[in-house]
């Protein structure tokens, strides 16, 4: 499981590509012909420049070019036709993965088509239609039903129900209101009820639906700090083999065969990364792409590099490690009582209360004692007594039929307990120690108790409320382990309960009773000893810990200064999402390395074409290096440039796909890498240029 | 015993040598670069020169040094042999030719020593030993020097000091080299190796004739070339002379001389990786497993190919006896052969440029992998690091981060400096002997016709840049195209690469290194071993592949 | 600035270590050696009635075919200790391959052999041109010639020859050989014991 590449349903952002499931299925002829009119414009010197592997391919090819113009041969054309085949195969991979985002692009667009705003002037409240795109930070614009919001902010007055699917994909609107952790709205979404007043927080062009345009399109997609030293190594490689021909000219002509200029652009374009030096920008483009299509935006691809880089995850107790609240899980009896009369009395007193705490006491006396839930009007003669945080329990008074009055109370153990003693009643023995084991247990503990006017007050036993940590979570931290990756389980929660959850989870470490200046502590302690951090937040309160996080990704509902911070936006607010990110970042370092390593593997085939085809007639000898049995001099170097060609298109999907990530240690994915795409390098580009050989060959008149 | 067994006997003695002193010499030198104290002499050597050797440079400041002190070196061996006839010992020899002076105050600076001279005919003893041994010492201690340096930036954290060059180059110098020259030096003289200060002695021979025999300081000089990797022979005939190496015995000791330091320097590594807790002594272990794995395949393969004989003329005479002497035969001949081509020495017990083909193309290739198996005194660890790291690039992106050795990540800066650090020779070599084979009158020092003389022109460029020194000696390279030419060569082929492995080892001191983790590339186990003798065989493969073929390859596939 | 200073430093470092490393440490092991070591340190060299004729070390050019032969040498005109080195031809070389089947054919007529039976040293130059040694195969192929021509006994002659075969150090390093000057200077020392007179 958890390999990076499973297409994903859920949130796909909207568009005709966004529906397409990543992979293989995505790259089509289709794709490939609507990519091709992009890929020529591409060749324009000034934008091939910026790679150096194909803008050397690419000076070859109008060498070469002029070379077949001045002397035609059949020879000179096939060679010219399969250099420039090799430049417009490189642009076309870049052109296809842009065209993946550029459909996404198109849709973000739409919903940004036509807004305008209602801005409150300064004095007075009164209100002004002006386009969005004058909008400063700072102003206020009114927003009611039915209206595009228009622009990113803060709610600063009232609230209002929202559909964000033009950004999020999802369609069930959400709440935005004033104040908290739920105030930011997106520039683009739609406002469904109510009226909002929303403070400008971005400038023009500049919104998050800007940032995400730009993104998918990859309009201002830099290269990434690794990206450069990948290219600066492809660049120095390009040096070497253009050092190695040029050179290999006087020594040929001593050796009596000088070599024509065509030939040695052709072996040049052979041994130079072209692979790579194609795939490049495309395996770029294809990671950014990912992440969007798990509904993550990556404000820059430096962020999605650092995040193969992470070692350590800070991960917030409540939503990523446990279901969001906490869950009846045992009822413990005391002084002999009945399981089932407590059941039932934890039951009558949780059916006020309407805390997920107190749902989740009703649904477990259901479940597991067969208990129905009764509504509170089913029940005559009966007073509900809701829970309060004042008095920390919730409950119901029963009216019998004798006309007493049954009392049944849930709640806090400080709370009950006081509260049987007010009733004249005395705890018992065994409710200390039973709250305690709860305690222990890294559960809550409830104490349930009834009185009956008259009779002292007594306990009836425990309710265990315990976190439920998410299935699967186990397996998915003990393979970040594999990885070398630290877990750190962030909660508010006393030491003790804290490291319950913690052991239950998995997780390596955690931080109990955190506050954000603890969650900032602990990150730069991490940094201090060379380890990169990542987290999820949402609050304002996490601001400062996202932004020296160095892979902070905000919760999309979270607040507008959680977003600016952070340096990736989940837009499905979803926190468990982190692992993922991860693997999305490694694998982007795997499959450049991985395709570095098979184009230079590659050169080692076409050393034996190309070099005894070029000196046999001089020296018969290394036709013992012609090991593929190539047929002749000439269909050898053909083979060799059409087979580093073809190799470009068949690695497209392998580019835009990434190499497939298994969650395991360094030296395990070493081995497996090396031996497909190192091995594999080595032999492919054999059976491939003999393959070519024997179809050129097979031409009629091609071998006289 | 039969040859094989012997040769194979031969090769487990040094061996055995070489793993009884890694530890012991390893350690040793560790302590001699880190230890906080000065001896007596090394403090006056300081206040002579107005060094404060209590104070760290910065890379810049330390390639300073290293370029400011070679500098000097170089302008005074020039000096001492444009003035030979001025100076006491000189054998009544005039002033060495002015290229040739340059060319040789370049090599031997450079620890280089390609000799375009002969040396019982161009050198007197004075220039022999003040000069000339002088510099087998102190180009052998910058090397080690540097070495350390670029040790100390893999290992320290958050620091721009790489150590004081003066005191690295002052302690290699008189704690390493010297006790263990001299030690060597008496050996050879047991051996019968001379040394003495006389004239060449004429005899009246057995049958008649009158023969010379030469003197000179040749133990002592003989010791430090082959500890120093330096290689410059006494004597035209190098350690092929008897003087230099009268029997077996001295020419195992000289192959184990040779390889003892750049192999102990591993351990020296990893000691000080541990001492820093940057590492361990399995770093040192893998880098030299990687060095150790190409040499013993490389020795394998020449071995082969000279007892095989192979070549018309060769087979003719029935062995590959041609340039060997009968005390060595094959296999001692092939395996000093492969030490001081895999060592950066250059210095030769038989001549390569009559070897086999491939046994002949094997030692070229060993050049021309970077001298780094295990390479020269200090360049060989330097070198293996350098190609470590690139090997960790790719390594390190294939399991899904940011490259990093021993933490300390390779950005754009470090891989650029690691692409010019690897670019450099393969640039000089193949432009060398490109320009080489271009200009008309440089054609003419070939001595064997097709593509024997190519090899003979590639071998000298290649030996010239990666400071090697030996040669295909057919050529007569004593011409000003070639003294000038290969002297650029040398003179690139050892600055550059220090200047840029210093400038790396800045980049990397300056960083927090990451911690180790499950997640990171594993850079002690076989399998980066294997990743790294692939990288050095590969780009080297890649690089040369062309051009051997019109050498070595057609000459053995003829 | 900087750059001065550390070039003014590198010239007093570079005096420094001249006077240690090029005056102290030579004359150091010239010392040690000539105390401990004359006979090596000065060359090995081989008296015949008090006066040197060469040394041990050194090989000789010999054309007399009453003397056991070194091997072919490149080394100036022939054993030239001045002019020491090898031929440098190359394995292909034409050049090569015409002066071994010239040797071979010369050593054969020479020593009343076939030609193949002449082993590969005497076909080819040593690296030094001053190698010391032979084979003891080809110090054998000599000997009955030797004998020939000085009429002596040819299994004392080859007896000689056995006395002279140095094995392979401690059994396995290097090749076996045979010194041709010891055993040149045997071989007089053997006639005139003799009494059959050796040539000049």
């Amino acid at each position: 499981m958890s390999t990076t590449t499973q297409a994903r349903g859920t949130g796909a952002v909207p568009g005709p590509s966004g529906k397409a499931p990543a992979g293989r299925s995505a790259f089509t002829v289709r794709a490939l012909a609507a990519a091709l009119p992009s890929a020529l414009r591409k060749l324009d010197p000034r934008v091939m420049v910026k790679s150096p592997v194909m803008f050397t391919v690419e000076i070859g090819s109008v060498f070469t070019t002029v070379l077949a113009v001045l002397e035609p041969s059949v020879f000179a054309w096939t060679v010219t036709l399969w250099l420039w085949a090799t430049v417009v195969f490189a642009n076309l991979a870049e052109a296809v993965a842009e065209g993946r985002g550029k459909a996404q692009a198109a849709a973000l667009r739409r919903a940004k088509e036509h807004t305008s705003a209602r801005r409150l002037s300064g004095r007075g409240g009164a209100e002004e239609t002006v386009p969005a795109a004058g909008l400063r930070p700072g102003d206020l614009v009114v927003c009611e039903a039915g209206d595009v919001i228009p622009g990113d902010g803060d709610v600063v007055e009232g609230v209002a129900s929202v559909d964000e699917s033009a950004v999020t994909g999802e369609s069930a609107p959400v709440i935005r209101e004033s104040g908290g952790d739920r105030s930011a709205v997106t520039g683009g979404t739609r406002v469904l009820s109510d009226r909002i007043v929303v403070q400008i927080t971005t400038r023009p062009g500049e919104s998050f639906l800007d940032r995400m345009i730009a993104l998918v399109e990859g309009a201002d997609r830099q290269k990434t700090p690794n990206e450069l030293a990948l290219n600066i190594l492809l660049a120095a490689l390009t040096l070497v083999f253009l050092l190695a021909v040029v050179t290999l000219q006087p020594l040929a002509a001593y050796s009596g065969r000088p070599q024509s200029a065509l030939v040695l652009v052709a072996l040049l374009v052979c041994l130079i990364p072209t692979t790579i030096g194609a795939l490049l920008s495309a395996i770029g483009i294809a990671g950014m792409d990912r992440l969007v299509r798990r509904n993550v935006l990556a404000m820059s691809g430096r962020a999605v590099e650092a995040a193969g880089d992470v070692n350590t995850l800070l991960l917030d107790k409540t939503g990523t490690i446990t279901l969001g609240d906490r869950q009846a899980s045992a009822f413990v009896p005391v002084g002999g009582v009945d399981p089932r009369e407590l059941a039932g009395a934890a039951q009558l007193s949780s059916l006020a209360d309407e805390t997920p705490e107190g749902r989740s006491v009703v649904v477990f006396a259901k479940r597991e004692f067969g208990l129905r839930e009764r509504t509170p009007g089913e029940l005559a003669r009966a007073v509900w007594v809701p829970f309060s945080a004042q008095t920390r329990m919730s409950g119901a008074d029963l009216g019998e039929d004798d006309g007493s009055v049954l009392r049944v109370r849930k709640g806090a153990a400080a709370a009950v307990l006081e509260w049987v003693r007010d009733k004249g009643g005395h705890p018992g023995e065994e409710v200390g120690p039973a709250v305690d084991a709860v305690s222990a247990g890294g559960g809550t503990p409830l104490v349930v108790a009834e009185w009956r006017e008259g009779e002292p007050a007594r306990v009836l036993g425990v309710i265990h409320l315990k976190d439920i940590v998410k299935e699967g979570l186990r397996e998915r931290f003990a393979q970040l382990r594999a990885m070398g990756i630290r877990t750190v389980m962030i909660t508010g929660d006393n030491p003790l309960t804290a490291r319950a959850i913690a052991a239950e989870a998995g997780v390596d470490d955690f931080l109990a009773e955190a506050t954000p200046q603890d969650k900032l502590d602990l990150i730069r302690r991490e940094q201090e000893g060379g380890r990169l951090v990542a987290m999820t937040g949402d609050g304002t309160n996490d601001a400062p810990a996202l932004a020296q996080a160095d892979v902070g990704v905000a919760m999309n509902t979270g607040t507008s200064a959680a977003k600016e911070a952070g340096n990736m936006v989940d837009l499905d607010s979803n926190p468990t999402k982190l692992i993922e990110i991860v693997e999305i970042g490694k694998q982007l370092l795997i499959t450049r390395g991985a395709l570095t390593t098979f184009s230079v593997a590659n050169d080692i085939a076409k050393y034996f074409a190309i070099i005894p085809a070029m000196f046999v007639a001089v020296f018969p000898g290394l036709e013992a290096l012609n090991i593929m049995r190539l047929s002749t001099p000439e269909t050898a170097i053909v083979s060799a440039v059409v087979f580093n060609a073809l190799v470009i298109v068949a690695l497209i999907p392998l580019a835009l796909r990434g190499v497939r990530y298994r969650a395991e240690a360094a030296g395990r994915l070493l081995g497996r890498n090396l031996l497909v795409y190192g091995v594999g390098g080595l032999i492919v580009p054999f059976l491939g240029i003999k393959a070519v050989d024997l179809v050129i060959s097979s031409i009629p008149g091609v071998v006289s | 015993m039969g040859q094989t067994l012997a040769g194979l006997a031969q090769i487990g003695l040094l061996l055995s040598l070489l793993a009884a002193l890694y530890v012991p010499l390893g350690d040793y030198l560790a302590r001699v670069y880190s230890g906080r104290r000065h001896l007596r002499v090394e403090r006056l050597v300081y206040r002579f020169a107005g060094i404060d050797p209590d104070t760290e440079q910065t890379w810049t400041g330390y390639a300073r040094a290293v370029l400011a002190f070679s500098a000097v070196s170089v302008l005074v061996l020039y000096g001492l042999q444009r003035l030979q006839h001025l100076l006491p010992l000189s054998l009544g020899l005039p002033p060495v030719a002015p290229d040739q002076a340059w060319n040789t105050a370049v090599s031997f600076v450079a620890n280089t020593n390609w000799q375009s001279y002969s040396g019982e005919s161009t050198m007197g003893h004075l220039v022999q030993a003040a000069g000339l041994a002088v510099q087998n010492f102190a180009s052998a201690a910058v090397g080690m020097a540097v070495a350390v340096a670029v040790v100390r930036g893999i290992s320290r954290r958050r620091t721009e000091l790489l150590g004081n060059f003066w005191v690295d180059l002052v302690r290699g110098a008189l704690r390493v080299l010297l006790p263990i020259s001299f030690a060597a030096a008496l050996l050879l003289l047991a051996g019968g190796v001379v040394q003495n200060l006389a004239a060449p002695v004429e005899v009246t021979t057995l049958t008649g004739g009158t023969q010379s025999i030469p003197g000179g300081p040749v133990a002592s000089q003989e010791a430090i070339k082959e500890l120093g990797t330096n290689g410059g022979g006494f004597y035209n005939a190098n350690s092929a002379h008897p003087f230099e190496n009268p029997n077996a015995f001295t020419n195992l000791l000289e192959i184990l001389l040779i390889l003892l330091i750049p192999v102990s320097l591993t351990r020296t590594y990893g000691t000080m990786l541990a001492a820093q807790g940057a590492g361990g002594h399995r770093h040192g272990t893998a880098l030299l497993a990687a060095m150790g794995t190409i040499f013993l395949l490389s020795l394998a393969g020449v071995t082969a190919a000279e007892v095989s004989g192979h070549g018309a003329a060769l087979q003719a005479a029935g062995g590959a006896m041609e340039g060997k002497e009968t005390r060595f035969g094959e296999w001692a001949s092939a395996l000093f052969a492969t030490a001081t081509t895999s060592t950066s020495t250059g210095a030769v017990n038989s001549f390569h440029s009559s070897f086999t083909a491939f046994g002949g193309g094997l030692v070229m290739l060993n050049m021309l992998l970077g001298e780094v198996t295990p390479g020269g005194v200090g360049s060989g660890l330097y070198g293996m690091l350098v190609i470590s790291m690139l090997a960790v690039f790719l390594g390190g992106l294939m399991v899904g981060r940011t490259p990093e050795y021993l933490g300390k990540k390779l950005g754009s800066r470090e891989i650029r400096l690691i692409a010019l650090y690897t670019l450099t020779t393969p640039a000089l070599v193949l432009a060398g002997t490109a320009v080489a084979l271009s200009v008309p009158g440089a054609r003419e020092s070939i001595l064997n016709a097709g593509p024997h003389g190519l090899s003979e022109v590639l071998y000298a460029f290649g030996s010239a840049a990666n400071n090697n020194g030996s040669a295909f000696a057919g050529l007569s390279a004593n011409t000003p195209f070639y003294n000038t030419a290969l002297g650029l060569a040398i003179l690139l082929g050892r600055f550059l690469p220090m200047v840029l492995v210093l400038a790396l080892a800045g980049a990397l001191a300056g960083q927090r290194p990451a911690p180790a983790t499950a997640g990171t590339l594993p850079t002690h186990r076989p399998l980066f071993v294997g990743m790294v003798v692939a990288t050095v065989l590969i780009v080297t493969g890649l690089t040369f592949f062309p051009a051997l073929a019109l050498g070595p390859i057609a000459e053995g596939l003829a | 600035m900087l750059w001065l200073r550390q070039a003014a430093a590198g010239l007093r470092v570079l005096a420094a270590l001249t006077v240690v490393l090029g005056l102290g440490y030579p004359l150091a092991v010239l010392g040690a050696g000539q105390l401990l070591m004359p006979g090596q340190a000065n060359g090995s060299m081989v008296e015949r009635d008090g006066e040197p004729v060469g040394s041990r070390l050194i090989g000789q050019p010999v054309e007399d075919p009453s003397y056991f032969h070194g091997r072919p040498s490149a080394a100036g005109e022939g054993y030239d200790p001045l002019s020491s080195g090898a031929s440098n031809l190359a394995p292909t070389s034409p050049e090569l391959l015409a002066a071994v089947e010239e040797r071979r054919a010369a050593a054969a007529e020479l020593n009343g052999v076939p030609p193949e039976a002449v082993p590969p040293d005497a076909l080819t130059a040593s690296g030094s041109g001053l190698d010391p040694h032979i084979s003891p195969a080809y110090a054998r192929l000599q000997a009955d010639r030797v004998a020939r021509e000085r009429g002596m006994d040819p299994a004392a002659v080859a007896a000689l020859v056995e006395e002279h075969v140095q094995g392979r150090g401690l059994g396995f390093l290097g090749e076996p050989a045979v010194n041709v000057l010891e055993l040149n200077l045997a071989l007089d020392e053997a006639a005139e014991a003799a009494g059959a007179g050796g040539a000049g």
